[in-house]
């Protein structure tokens, strides 16, 4: 039986994103969305494998999409808000048609656009981001139900061969760091960090 | 050659692999052509901002990569552009089939057409409008290296004078 969102535990964002990264261990690349996602990513600790975004709201989990096609050998795993992931719901039509086996998009879910006011997002009325991926196609799309169960589901996030959406009910403590605001840094060091520089 | 084969051409011979498209009429060969040749990824977009995702995201990570699009969808990656492909300093080659005008049928596209190039010029975008099938080879080579060589997109709007333009707008005009 599956786990449903009014039922399962509130998390924080920033204890399960260093939950994450601890347990990355084959140069993983992290692809996190504007705002909350990227501040508690670089405040776990930079990776080299890390990309940050500055504004194009939404594209976290295309740009990971393009990662984890380019190098299928590569785990891959996009963090993003609920409020951008309502913001390009179609590239979960897109990613689960695609299978990219690599490929685990983590969804923080705390039902506000929390940086611009909190402002409620759909996902605070009748919307279920796991029941739309499911819609959508993603064979695993699960809510996570405490941190003892994240970490199983990251751990089992290649079984069942497919791309995989987990989704994380948290509460709205603001993100705690800041990233490098240098677009061209941020690009090189990826770039880097996936072997993919030429220079 | 068709100039969608020269295009094709072009891309493998610069190994440009990627290719994330939202269809158009005009580049219905192009789609095809990619769909069917191993050689490329074909990742069919529900949005254009979202393919200019996905192409960014495989550059990164070490596979070059186009977008097709039409000149509406155009008008939907402003905010990709400024925000992501032009300050990371993506070579993103962006292919737009032109609508809008020489014949267009609906007062829409020949709004949102004349947005194109302002938006291109405000971002300092370089781009190339495609017209003739005697200088495509070079233009589309030439500047194709030239954007992974200096690390900066180029846009190639295809013209009707070079496709044809859109099939429906030729049903109209008769």
């Amino acid at each position: 039986m599956s786990n449903q969102r009014t039922s399962v535990a509130i998390l924080n964002r920033a204890a399960l994103t260093r939950r994450l990264v601890e347990r990355l261990k084959h140069d993983e690349a992290v692809i996190a969305g504007i705002g909350n996602a990227n501040f508690d990513l670089i405040a776990a600790g930079h990776r080299p494998q890390n990309f940050y975004m500055l504004g194009s709201m939404g594209l976290a989990c295309p740009i990971a999409l393009g990662v984890a096609l380019a190098q299928p050998r590569r785990g891959v795993i996009a963090l993003e808000g609920d409020g951008s992931m309502l913001m390009m719901l179609g590239s979960l039509a897109t990613i689960a048609n695609m299978r990219p086996t690599n490929l685990t998009i983590i969804i923080w879910d705390n039902g506000i656009y929390q940086i611009t006011g909190k402002q409620p997002t759909a996902t605070a009325g009748l919307t279920d981001i796991v029941a739309v991926a499911r819609g959508a196609g993603f064979a695993v799309s699960e809510w996570v139900r405490d941190a003892a169960h994240f970490d199983a589901l990251i751990d089992r996030r290649f079984e069942a061969g497919g791309p995989v959406l987990l989704a994380a009910k948290i509460d709205d403590e603001p993100g705690k760091g800041r990233q490098a605001r240098d677009p061209p840094l941020i690009r090189r060091r990826f770039m880097e960090g996936l072997g993919a520089s030429r220079d | 050659m068709t100039w969608s084969d020269t295009l094709l051409q072009t891309l493998k011979d610069n190994e440009v692999r990627l290719i994330a498209h939202v269809p158009d009429n005009v580049l219905t060969p192009l789609i095809k052509a990619v769909a069917a040749d191993n050689y490329f990824v074909s990742v069919g977009a529900t949005r254009e901002d979202e393919a200019v995702g996905t192409a960014t995201g495989a550059y990164m990570a070490g596979l070059r990569s186009a977008v097709l699009m039409q000149t509406s969808g155009f008008a939907l990656i402003a905010n990709a552009l400024a925000s992501l492909v032009v300050p990371y300093q993506i070579p993103a080659i962006l292919v737009i089939s032109e609508r809008g005008t020489l014949g267009e049928f609906n007062v829409g596209q020949t709004l949102v057409a004349r947005t194109m190039r302002p938006t291109l010029e405000a971002l300092g975008i370089v781009h190339h409008t495609l017209t003739d099938q005697s200088t495509l080879r070079f233009i589309l080579d030439s500047s194709i290296k030239q954007a992974f060589t200096t690390q900066a997109p180029v846009a190639f709007i295809l013209s009707p004078l070079l496709t044809g333009g859109n099939p429906a707008a030729h049903a109209h005009l008769v």
